[in-house]
């Protein structure tokens, strides 16, 4: 019996009957087979696939032929390793608390089944993903959970910003996946195959070969490994195409903690880990990852200072920690990363979750409407600065024992970008801690600053506190996840805590079949130096983000007042959404609406489906004055014809 | 003894009679009877050639074609009954339902 094959097809069963029965039948009992499937693939895999893959059994299995065309051979397959066993945990369990919190978060809504529908699709698509043993399984899950995530920032759909944020996350994911696409052409091309065993057992075959591309010979290791990069680009929100993500938080909070930070967003770095034999051979594609990882990172950090939206802030920050997990794939440590990818889930679903409590309670996201909720909600206040400390990188919880292996990585490795992205990798340990905060302090901390209710003008002073009123902690099926999560923020990181800590890195070595171990050249003195530099930066984060917003609270606006260049290029994310505003979607607006609407479709199409049948028209119209209905006309056009024939016959003889 | 031309000058005669009152007369009544002038035309031509050809073939040919006339004779009739219990008339000029 395959137990493992429950994992995917749960989630997959629980869409089938919520899409079926969800809307007349279950309704508001919707998340009960959405629930009880995602929980019972947590089971399968810490039960049963968990233990086969520490015993080190590799489960690899073809079950059935999907496609076969000539040589072309493609199953659907399983790769069950080590690598897909973290992946299967983060997903499982994250998955699995997030649908129990959005049981409380969704409650009374009117699409609720559909909610649960499209999470479970989504689980299933994100398993199958991770579950794969060949590229077009993968990009089958790749393109399900895009999808997934279309539906679901869209789930608003009556509102016009949800709706327009769902296209661009779809139509921006579509410049990424062409090159992935691509990618996958050119693995076919030179392997003749999809599954990552043979292709990873050949895969030195490849060196040195060079292949003409768009007019160029390009070494072929590097046109690959950049091309299957360019879909993690997209997927993972990494520059340029960052854009999309920001803006995916117009979808439910749920919605955001799973697909936007813990799951879907991190298929890129799985991806990149995943190809990691490819991405070896060429170090042109692994500075690539480094340098773009590294400037997401930084970039997005430094927007995060100055954004407003509860959500913008942490959707900005995964951006810069996927940037961490890219900077680490590109400098050689996959094993940094994945376990970066590992811990973020729990952290950031956690920030996630607990800004959708915050939300759920004071109908905003903007934060400067909130502060002094500490009082009104200690539970999520308390999850909040464990996730706050957790992503800041403070000592012994889990953010800090990933983030301390990636600089590390960085410092140590002998890749040549190495030290040019460790320097960015503590810029961003400062901008982290310091963001996070200022997200704290100025949500939790301070005065209530309420929205004032004008219909009860004439008591300002009680206006304020009229918001207050209404600020609640959430139940406790929001609370309990929240503080499931709150564990795994501080313990995850303990399965990886370095030698020189005292541990064992026992994450690293469980990954180390798949995806090898990075050379470092580097002392243990310089280890102890360089963690000791980046928990000094990232506590020096946290003391300027409690002087600037606990201490001098004035200061802040003072400070963007005489930098006010900076701020406004900060606050205005660097006007990339205006520079591909007036390069791309303008232009392309332009073409649809002069060319497209305008000649091909008013001409070329519609030319063609009006002009046929206005033809055929004209011709009846003009034939139907044949039939008059007078039987002598038709006496005529018989014995005329017969003539006719006749005639014919007597000629032709 | 009658030459065959003669039988076939008939013949003729009577055809053309038959499709000159099939496509001039408006009675519907009259048009019935030119159709089986041209079918009886036939017949003649059938039954004469047959003798001259001393071969039975055009004399049966001939008895179908009477049998089908009278079948025709009997249907069209009662179309015309119909046509005229509905329309009150029996000119086809009345009658042009299928004018497109």
């Amino acid at each position: 019996m395959k137990y493992y094959l429950l994992i995917p097809f749960l989630p997959l069963t629980a869409f089938l009957i919520n899409i079926l029965l969800g809307k007349e039948v279950l309704r508001e009992k919707a998340h009960w087979p959405s629930i009880l499937a995602v929980v019972g693939s947590w089971l399968v895999t810490i039960f049963s696939v968990l233990p086969q893959v520490t015993a080190g059994k590799i489960i690899n299995e073809d079950l059935y032929s999907w496609i076969v065309s000539g040589t072309f051979n493609v199953s659907v397959g399983f790769l069950i390793d080590p690598l897909t066993a973290v992946m299967l945990i983060v997903v499982t369990t994250c998955a699995s608390l997030i649908h129990i919190y959005a049981v409380g978060y969704m409650h009374g809504d009117t699409g609720y089944y559909r909610f649960f529908a499209y999470m479970s699709l989504f689980t299933f698509c994100m398993l199958m993903l991770v579950m794969g043993n060949n590229f077009l399984q993968l990009y089958f899950g790749w393109e399900g959970v895009g999808l997934c995530s279309y539906f679901l920032i869209g789930y608003y759909f009556n509102k016009k910003s949800a709706a327009d944020a769902g296209k661009k996350a779809f139509i921006v994911n579509r410049f990424g996946d062409f090159g992935f696409g691509i990618g996958v052409f050119m693995v076919f091309l030179t392997f003749g195959t999809l599954h990552y065993a043979p292709v990873f057992s050949r895969v030195t075959e490849m060196v040195g070969q060079t292949v003409n591309f768009l007019g160029w010979n390009v070494d072929l290791p590097t046109l690959i490994a950049l091309l299957l990069f360019c879909g993690a680009v997209g997927k993972s929100a990494q520059l340029p195409l960052h854009v999309w993500l920001p803006d995916a938080m117009e979808g439910p909070t749920p919605v955001s903690a799973l697909i936007h930070a813990a799951t879907m967003v991190t298929a890129g770095v799985f991806l990149v880990a995943r190809c990691n034999p490819i991405f070896n051979l060429s170090q042109v594609a692994m500075n690539a990852v480094a340098i773009v990882g590294a400037l997401t990172m930084f970039f997005a950090a430094s927007i995060a200072i100055t954004q407003n939206d509860i959500k913008r802030i942490i959707a900005y920050s995964t951006c810069s920690h996927l940037g961490y997990m890219f900077l680490a794939c590109g400098v050689g440590a996959y094993s940094a990363g994945i376990f970066h990818l590992y811990t973020h889930a729990f952290f950031k679903a956690l920030l996630f979750l607990a800004a959708g409590s915050v939300i759920h309670s004071v109908h905003t996201n903007d934060i400067q409407e909130m502060g002094g909720l500490k009082k009104y909600m200690p539970i999520t206040y308390a999850v909040f600065v464990i996730a706050g400390l957790s992503a800041g990188g403070f000592p012994g919880l889990s953010g800090f024992f990933s983030k301390d292996e990636i600089i590390w990585s960085a410092y140590a490795s002998a890749s040549p970008v190495g030290k040019f992205v460790w320097v960015l990798a503590l810029a961003g340990a400062f901008f982290t801690p310091l963001y996070t905060f200022r997200l704290i302090f100025v949500t939790f901390h301070g005065e209530h600053r309420g929205v004032r209710h004008a219909e009860h003008g004439g008591h300002s002073a009680h206006d304020t506190h009229y918001g207050e009123h209404h600020i609640h902690e959430s139940p406790k099926v929001m609370t309990i996840p929240l503080m499931l999560l709150a564990a795994g923020a501080v313990a995850a990181g303990w399965v990886g805590i370095p030698p020189i800590l005292g541990g064992g890195a026992h994450f690293a070595e469980f990954l180390r079949p798949v995806l090898g171990e990075p050379e470092f050249h580097a002392s243990h003195a310089e280890e102890w130096g360089v963690m000791a530099m980046s928990t000094g930066i990232a506590l020096f984060g946290l003391a300027v983000a409690a002087f600037l917003y606990l201490r001098k609270t004035d200061l802040p606006d003072r400070i963007s007042k005489s930098f006010s260049a900076v701020y406004n290029i900060l606050y205005h994310k660097y006007y990339v959404d205006e520079l591909y505003h007036y390069t791309i979607v303008k232009p392309t607006l332009w073409v649809a609406d002069n060319i497209l609407v305008a000649i091909t479709d008013a001409k070329m199409i519609e030319g063609i489906v009006n002009g046929l049948p206005g033809a055929i028209g004209r011709v009846s119209e003009n034939l139907r004055r044949v039939q008059t209905g007078l039987a002598q006309h038709y006496g005529i056009f018989m014995a005329a014809g017969a003539f006719f024939i006749i005639a014919l016959v007597l000629l032709l003889r | 003894m009658v030459p065959l031309s003669w039988y076939m000058l008939l013949s003729i005669v009577i055809f053309t009679i038959g499709v000159f009152g099939f496509l001039s007369r408006r009675n519907i009544i009259i048009m019935f009877m030119s159709i089986e002038l041209m079918l009886n035309a036939v017949n003649i031509n059938l039954i004469s050639l047959s003798h001259y050809l001393q071969d039975l073939r055009g004399q049966i040919l001939a008895f179908f074609v009477i049998a089908v006339a009278a079948a025709e004779a009997a249907i069209g009739l009662a179309i015309v009954i119909a046509l005229f219990r509905n329309k009150a008339t029996a000119h086809v000029d009345e009658v042009k339902e299928m004018r497109g």
